[in-house]
């Protein structure tokens, strides 16, 4: 066996702590090692080429590079080995950069570390057997999980480009978070008119499968061939029957029922469609408050309904889905008021989130447009706006920035005095964080053109003092306290992930960070891949995000599920889990463990029983290999015999 | 070539791809400096861990061995660190009646994103074993043997 190993400087970044020369010179010595090198940047295209030309030239059968993470580039070094001729699977990665030169301070320590990690690496790559990818057919339709403006980007894009769409709306409606602003900065467009065309787009897309108020129960499957259980949540309404005409509304006599689209701003009836825009219109019955569920009698709306559409017996429905792709733009939730009580958030009408305020402004909202605080529908004449509630703040578990909390108060600072020319408007704020196109000029605006005073200041407290609330805070720039008599205070609330966003990525097999947006692939160079091949991510589930930049990651997204889908068949990867016949004495244990059930029962021809791995379902996680009493069945690339190579290379000598 | 005696003790890791191996890179981007002496070794699954890798890096010559996989609920392949968990909590116990203190053995959970909570695992764990001492130069005195 002759195995080569190329020693990466990366520039300083490894050769900065690590004495690449000294690593070559020992590389050199191991066993096994005809060939060893270093060179400035091994990505490169002539770093490729040298290792083309020396394993033609020193006929090397493995190679090592000793270089990044292989997470960042083994793919790129294994087609580089390919192109020679070798088996991709020869080659190894030494990771002496992320888990070596960026944390270690002592270069004599450092050094030592490469050297032996390039020793686990040779180990290993001797002990490689030559693997092949099998093909399988794509299934090209994709699933869309979320139908705000980045879900419907996404799913129009990839209906654009032929592709069958299935889009899952958790609520009523398509039209997210977008669909309830009022304006959208920093062009003060309005927000409903550059989306309803969008919405009416999906809802009459031939190639789009729209399911609202449905949500997603089951994915199985990988890339290419998903099974999607999607469970469609009763209305108590037939949508095929009815026609949106409102006349159940107007009659429901149950006044109560919490307003989710309106955040509560008003209260809304049992039978309700959230807004006048709502693709598609059609009525659906809270449950929780209809007379009819909650006493047994009412039944108004199905007297008034003129196509009979109500049906009271209505059950959830589960409909099965295969597609090949998954793209999710699930969104985000806002944190609640009662988590701000040194604001009094929650205990004081007066005291509301900005996305409550934005109903307010809203002219299809619960006032029609017309500025009125909550408790008394009084006009608000000083209205004050805190920043950063709940953002930046490590005490409650959110120490990151909510993105754009600061534009949007700009935007409504200025529509309130536009709405009410004598108002007067306060911005407590932190930072004002204004780093997009445009974006400054607005905040700028706000502030010399319609004379919205920004305090640079936290609020202590928020309190009630007759018919006002007195907001007590800091001028740090003046360094002295403010206290002022506001009749309204908008809180900016911070954004947090929707309450289901872990349950769902759970079933999706991809990971989260600490405060639940979804982990992408690399944060600069793969930002709308996750981990997970076939999955894709758009939006604020990734982390809070304006408009313009989850539109962005919407078509992103789309664009890479075009790409997989361009091709009729996809390679399978060979690193999954195979039976020796010979040893398997069929406990069947593999299969009770598989997580994948990729593992069946296979009758040989004496009659023998032994496990049979199904090569497509298999995910390569090798659990099975572990639970195996006598080690037949073992995961390719990563056998026992290949990962106790690597255990003695680092401790028997 | 070995560890550099004196200066490191030799501690071996088991991390799985998809979120600690990811977390231990999140780390080295990060610039958050850790003690030196882990190698790590790179497997898809913490399910993918036979605890007689574990038992064989210690009796061949190991001072620790860590363990570390996804958040449970949180694996890539669903519950491979469930797995895991089970088998590795079950070793953790037997250890003593092979003769080795349990605390040169730990399995913990690291996300891909958690690159500070890397640092802290790896710094405490060698921590740990350094005060512990090196395994194979003394008679190990454990409540069972």
């Amino acid at each position: 066996m002759r195995v080569g190993v190329f020693i990466c400087h990366c520039g300083n970044n490894i050769a900065g702590t690590v004495e690449v020369a000294k690593v070559a010179e020992a590389a050199r010595m191991m066993p096994g090692v005809a060939f060893a090198t270093t060179y400035m940047y091994t990505c490169s295209e002539p770093g490729q080429e040298e290792i083309k030309e020396a394993i033609k030239r020193e006929k090397l059968d493995r190679v090592v590079v000793a270089a990044c993470s292989p997470r960042m580039h083994e793919v790129t070094f294994r087609r580089t080995v390919e192109k020679t001729g070798l088996n991709r699977y020869f080659f190894e990665m030494a990771n002496i950069r992320e888990h070596c030169s960026w944390i270690g301070e002592d270069k004599e320590l450092n050094t030592n570390k490469a050297i032996e990690a390039i020793k686990l690496a040779v180990e290993k790559a001797k002990q490689n057997k030559p693997l092949f990818p099998a093909k399988f057919k794509i299934n090209k339709r994709v699933l869309v999980i979320g139908g705000g403006v980045a879900g419907m980007q996404a799913a129009l894009d990839c209906a654009d480009g032929g592709l069958d769409v299935v889009l899952v709306e958790k609520s009523p409606s398509v039209g997210g978070m977008m669909a309830r602003l009022d304006k959208t900065f920093p062009t003060v467009d309005c927000s409903i008119c550059i989306l309803g065309p969008k919405m009416v787009d999906v809802s009459q897309h031939e190639k789009i499968n729209l399911y609202a108020y449905s949500e997603i129960e089951e994915i199985k499957g990988y890339v290419g061939n998903y099974q999607i259980k999607i469970r469609k949540k009763a209305t108590y309404v037939d949508w095929s029957k009815c026609t949106g005409c409102g006349a159940c509304i107007e009659k429901c006599p149950s006044r109560n029922a919490f307003d989710y689209f309106n955040f509560g701003v008003a209260p809304a009836r049992a039978i309700n469609i959230p807004f006048p825009q709502a693709i598609p219109k059609k009525a659906k019955i809270d449950a929780q408050f209809c007379r009819q569920f909650i006493k047994g009698k009412c039944g108004v709306c199905a007297k008034f309904c003129p196509v009979g559409a109500i049906n009271y017996e209505m059950k959830d429905e589960i409909v099965t889905e295969d597609v090949g792709a998954i793209i999710v733009a699930s969104g985000y939730g806002l944190i609640d008021l009662d988590k701000l009580p040194e604001y009094g958030g929650g205990r004081y009408p007066d005291v509301i989130s900005g996305i409550q305020y934005e109903r307010i402004l809203n002219a299809s909202g619960p006032t029609s447009g017309h500025i009125e605080r909550p408790s008394d529908h009084a006009e608000p004449k000083t209205i004050v706006f805190v920043s950063c509630a709940g953002s930046r703040d490590k005490s409650i578990g959110i120490p990151y920035c909510s993105n754009f909390c600061c534009m949007y108060i700009a935007k409504q600072a200025i529509l309130t005095k536009d709405h009410i020319p004598d108002s007067r408007s306060y911005v407590f704020y932190m930072d004002i964080r204004s780093p997009g196109k445009g974006y400054d000029e607005f905040t700028r605006r706000a502030q010399e053109e319609y004379g919205v005073q920004y305090i640079r200041g936290r609020v202590s407290r928020i309190y009630p003092k007759g018919k006002k609330m007195i907001v007590k805070g800091a001028d740090t720039l003046l360094g002295t306290q403010v206290e002022i008599e506001a009749d309204l205070v908008v809180l900016a609330t911070a954004v947090t992930a929707t309450t289901d966003a872990r349950t769902l990525a759970e079933k999706l097999h991809i990971s989260y960070d600490p405060h639940g947006f979804y982990v992408e692939s690399h944060p600069k160079l793969r930002p709308v891949e996750t981990n997970t091949s076939g999955v894709f991510l758009a939006g604020a589930c990734q982390g809070p995000k304006d408009i313009p930049a989850s539109v962005g990651q919407g078509s992103a997204a789309a664009a890479k599920v075009l790409s997989i889908f361009s091709k009729d068949t996809l390679e399978s990867d060979p690193q999954i889990a195979r039976v020796n016949t010979n040893i398997c004495v069929g406990c069947r244990k593999c299969i009770g463990t598989c997580p994948f059930g990729a593992i069946e029962e296979q009758q040989l021809r004496d009659g023998r029983i032994i496990a049979n791995v199904i090569e497509t379902v298999c995910a390569g996680c090798g659990i099975c290999n572990s639970t195996c009493p006598c080690g037949a069945i073992q995961l390719q690339h990563f056998t026992d015999n290949q990962l106790l190579a690597e255990v003695n290379a680092l401790c028997l000598t | 070539m070995s560890y550099l005696a004196g200066k490191e003790l030799r501690i071996v890791g088991f991390l799985c791809n998809w979120c600690s191996y990811g977390g231990a890179d999140t780390a080295g981007v990060g610039r958050f400096k850790q003690p030196t002496d882990l190698r790590i070794i790179r497997v898809p699954c913490s399910g993918r861990v036979n605890p007689l890798f574990v038992v064989k890096a210690l009796l061949n010559g190991a001072d620790g061995v860590l363990v570390s996989g996804c958040h449970p609920r949180d694996c890539h392949y669903s519950d491979g660190n469930f797995y895991a968990r089970r088998r590795l909590e079950m070793l953790k116990r037997l250890l003593p009646f092979l003769g080795i203190d349990e605390r040169r053995f730990h399995y913990t959970w690291v996300s891909a994103s958690e690159g500070a909570r890397w640092k802290n695992v790896v710094t405490d764990f060698t921590k740990a074993i350094h005060e512990l001492g090196p395994f194979h130069q003394k008679e190990e005195k454990t409540e069972c043997s």
